[in-house]
């Protein structure tokens, strides 16, 4: 056992873990922030996607040793507002079904946004790769993340 | 019907006034209700709900039927709410707690849910709009007949209004409407039934805050793993105890011996299903560390009598079975042996095998359960906190296995991360009951991935050897199925044969049905449309086959099979209907251009399929490259199931059963060795990913049929579809699923 400091959605922590404990079960068991899931523990089907520094990384996977920037989880990805511009439209666009897989859908489709504000179909399609909708709820996710997209865009020429 | 039964039934219905003014209108049997009672009024099943309204204005709907992403939580208070004339918006939803005492069958399966409960939802609504209206003729001295329920108040026809929460205190002091006085709301003045409305849970699920069975954490809660016997059957002697409890993390573990009590179950077709398989559970402080020390363990198992199913053999056997062509018939057929020996038809042989699949629902299955010690003779009791499609059952598992009596168990039902039938078997929940008893903790048991996979009751494999005939006219001369699937003790297990109802041979005069059933021990359960998804993929295939073979039109052929239009169970509305199945028919190749002109390497292929009282036709339209890299572009697909509640919530099943459908036929397959399941993860088991999806337009016709149920009828058509246009695309024929294993690469 050892101790870790982390910073998850702004907050610092500190946890008493195996080294070798993937940031997802630190997240999930020690931390109760039960937005992140778990759905194969090998990287391939995306519910347990986080953010680290920003970028969009599989906390199965993740040794909580390894973790060297700030975490963001579900829970904090709307910051300070209300809901994230992907979390309305996830709403607005009625896409989940079971639910399951929502939440690692919307940090893989945040951190591409955070990149590409005006993504094309095929640019979702390599950014969420990695996440598995069982319920085969695709077709809205697309919708929603150009939706959220054109909200980020409106926003940019509000400013200009 | 007496005096005194109606008297008896009026009871059914109860009304509270709450403190403060508030109305509670309940479906409750405060007593043991009849069968006499439950069934000439509202069968049990279909008592589920109350409807409270509090003064100011806040309707609250319960839902008790479990959600797992059909929608039902929303879809089911729409209709509450449209017959009260309530405001959507003024509406909150609650999913009620497990008391089938009080809501009846509080179960997801075989899309019944809408068939079962719509008729109890709308007298719901109806009869707290007549209470509120009754409220509201007092409070206005005005008559009841001028009086409407319409956007949560009571419009008089003067214009002059009183809120729903206005009315509230009063409507509660009303007498219950004789349910069978209650008259219901045109349709054609509806204003929630029909439109497209979002899921009750979205926020709650776009937020992350924490909705599922394996999200629940209890106070002084360990975390649990089991692990059972790979080949089904077989039980645990030893294993490494001294090393598994030395690892960091680890408080306990333990070997559990098989117990069949726990399978009982008064559903007959669970039996059997929930038992104890024998294993070892390791019981520590927190998830990781238990699936680490379950991949340290070191099992001595007995496998005496175990499971030694073998995919290839079972293979090889079934072709065996087909060549000497005998099993028990189903259906003779008028002259099917004359037609296929006849010299003028031209007659058509193929083989078709489909595999066995996994449900890997995306939250993998975990149940937590708290056994406690009864305290100064008080008796033990158990809270259960689970994912589950029939949540009571967990309660009869309880009774049997622990001898708990079912006012001592509790058992919270939570959202279902994916259902599609695996969560109708409680034997996940078995184990962490059985783990907690005898660590006298409360315990969260998570499957791991392999868990999830390896004990799975899966969608069953098996094979079907087809013949047809057409005659020099190009019509359809003789069908001869021979279906060879798997059975237990002697039982046809769930999704295996073939039913009365089926296609074609339902609608064909000379289509003789032979079917041989082969010993099987692999788990196997119900899987999103059990049976159908996989004949459809046979029988839609091979008719097209004989389309081909007739040197016939597809669309033409398949409606001249229907013709003339007719029930065929004559009475039935839950039957096939032919008529209705040349419209879906019909609407589809409209809607797709049926016959357009396509690019080389592109093609269309058709399918209709009936199920779940649900007609549906789809288009897929496909390019396959020389390297038979396919992808599917675009799906349509043409639904009745009668008037839709939710157009949102329908149109995502169907989507969602077009991807699942994909996923599956092109990517899935389950296999045994020895006994042992081959696929461990994703990495051998996969499932489609975004970029395979391809558009799909729904389109539904809104017969004037009573609304069924949609989680699974898109589904069994899909498979056939894509065939059948890679075969328009290319010239071949694929008679086995997935296409992976055919070379056919999904992109
Ligand atoms: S749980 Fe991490 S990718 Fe599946
Ligand atoms: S909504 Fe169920 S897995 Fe995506």
């Amino acid at each position: 056992m050892s101790r870790f400091k982390l910073t998850v959605n702004g907050e610092l922590q500190e946890v008493d873990v195996s080294p070798d404990m993937p940031l997802l079960w630190v997240l999930r068991d020690k931390l109760k922030l039960m937005g992140t899931k778990f759905g194969c523990g090998i990287a391939q089907c995306g519910a347990c996607t986080v953010h680290l520094d920003g970028a969009a990384v599989r906390s199965c996977t993740l040794p909580v040793s390894a973790v060297t920037g700030a975490v963001t989880t579900i829970e904090g990805l709307a910051g300070t507002g209300d809901l994230h511009p992907l979390q309305a439209a996830w709403i607005e666009h009625d896409v989940p079904q079971c639910g399951y897989c929502q939440a690692g859908q919307i940090m893989s489709a945040a951190a591409l946004l955070a990149t590409n504000s005006r993504p094309a179909d095929e640019d979702i399609d390599a950014a969420l790769a990695g996440n598995y909708c069982r319920c085969g709820t695709y077709v809205r996710i697309r919708k929603a993340v150009h939706t959220a997209a054109s909200f980020y865009n409106a926003d940019a020429g509000d400013q200009g | 019907m007496n005096a005194r039964g109606r008297m008896s039934r009026r009871e059914l219905l109860k009304v509270t006034a709450l403190a403060g003014g508030g109305l509670m209108l309940e479906l409750s049997l405060n007593r043991p209700a009849t069968a006499e009672e439950l069934s000439t009024l509202l069968s049990s099943r279909e008592l589920n709900a109350y409807i409270r309204i509090a003064p100011d204005g806040e309707i609250t709907i319960y839902s008790s039927i479990p959600e797992m992403g059909q929608g039902v939580k929303t879809a089911l208070p729409m209709i509450v709410a449209e017959e009260m004339g309530a405001r959507w918006e003024d509406v909150k939803i609650i999913q009620a707690p497990i008391d089938e005492s009080r809501f009846g069958l509080q179960g997801a399966g075989g899309s019944t849910s809408i068939p079962n409960n719509i008729g109890a939802m709308r007298r719901m609504g109806a009869s707290a709009r007549e209470m509120l209206i009754g409220a509201a003729a007092l409070l206005m001295e005005v008559d009841r007949a001028d009086l409407d329920a319409r956007d949560s108040r009571v419009v008089h026809r003067s214009g002059e209004s009183r809120t729903f929460g206005q009315l509230a205190a009063l409507a509660a002091e009303q007498p219950v409407p004789d349910p069978e006085m209650l008259s219901f709301k045109d349709p054609r003045s509806y204003t929630i039934i029909g439109t497209a409305v979002g899921g009750v849970d979205n926020l709650v699920i776009a937020t992350g805050q924490s909705e599922f069975g394996i999200d629940v954490d209890v106070p002084g809660m360990k975390y649990a793993s089991y692990t059972s016997c790979p080949r089904v059957g077989g039980k645990a002697i030893r294993f490494n105890e001294a090393e598994i409890k030395g690892l960091p993390g680890i408080a306990d573990a333990f070997i559990l011996a098989p117990d069949d009590r726990a399978g009982r179950a008064s559903m007959g077709f669970l039996n059997g299903l929930a038992a104890l398989r024998g294993g070892v559970a390791i019981v520590g402080d927190d998830s990781w560390s238990v699936f680490e020390a379950k991949r340290r363990l070191d099992v001595k198992w007995d496998t005496t009598g175990a499971s030694d199913d073998d995919w290839s053999r079972m293979v090889e056997q079934a072709k065996g079975v087909a060549r000497k062509g005998n099993g028990e018939t189903l259906a003779a057929g008028v002259s099917v042996d004359e037609a296929l020996a006849d010299p003028e038809n031209r007659v058509h042989e193929a083989f078709y095998q489909f595999p066995y699949v996994a449900h890997v629902c995306m939250e993998p299955m975990n149940c937590t359960a708290a056994y406690r010690k009864g305290q100064g003779g008080e008796p033990d009791t158990l809270e259960v906190w689970l994912g589950s499609q029939f949540p009571a059952q967990v309660k009869e598992i309880a009774q049997n296995m622990l001898g708990l009596a079912p006012e001592n168990v509790i058992v919270n039902p939570k959202r279902l991360g994916g259902g599609f039938g695996r969560r109708a078997v409680h034997d996940f929940a078995t184990e962490a009951m059985a783990i907690s008893h005898r660590a006298g903790v409360p315990v969260k048991l998570t499957w791991t991935r392999p868990d999830d996979i390896h004990n799975d009751l899966f969608r069953v494999g098996g094979f079907e050897n087809m013949k047809g005939a057409v005659n020099p006219d190009g019509k359809l001369a003789a069908w001869d199925q021979h279906y060879i699937g798997f059975a237990k003790g002697g039982k046809p297990v769930i999704g295996s044969g073939l039913r009365g109802n089926e296609l074609p041979q339902s609608v064909m005069k000379n289509a003789r049905v032979r079917q041989t059933m082969v010993d099987v021990a692999t788990r196997c359960g119900a899987w999103r449309a059990p049976g159908s998804n996989t004949n459809a993929f046979v029988e839609q295939s091979f008719l097209h086959e004989l389309a081909v073979l007739a040197g016939r039109d597809h669309v033409e052929f398949l409606l001249e099979q229907m013709e003339p239009r007719r029930w065929v169970t004559e009475g039935n509305v839950n039957a096939l209907n032919t008529g209705r199945a040349m419209d879906v028919i019909r609407l589809v190749a409209e809607k797709a251009s049926w016959g357009k002109e396509m690019p080389e390497g592109s093609g269309q292929g058709m399918a209709f399929y009936f199920c779940h009282a649900a007609h549906v036709a789809e288009v897929a339209e496909v390019t396959v490259d020389a390297d038979r890299n396919f992808r599917v572009d675009k799906v349509t697909v043409a639904v009745d199931v009668g008037p839709i509640i939710n157009m949102s919530g329908a149109i995502g099943q169907v989507q969602g059963a077009v991807v699942d459908g994909l996923s599956t036929m092109a990517l899935q397959q389950i296999t045994m060795k020895d006994g042992v399941i081959q696929q461990d993860n994703f990495h051998q088991y996969p499932v489609m990913r975004i970029g395979s999806t391809p558009a799909i337009d729904v389109h539904f016709i809104q017969s004037d049929n009573p609304s069924t149920g949609l989680g699974e009828p898109a589904l069994p058509p899909l498979a056939p579809a894509v065939t059948n246009a890679i075969f328009a695309a290319t010239g071949i024929r694929i008679r086995s699923m997935p296409l992976s294993a055919e070379g056919f690469n999904l992109v």
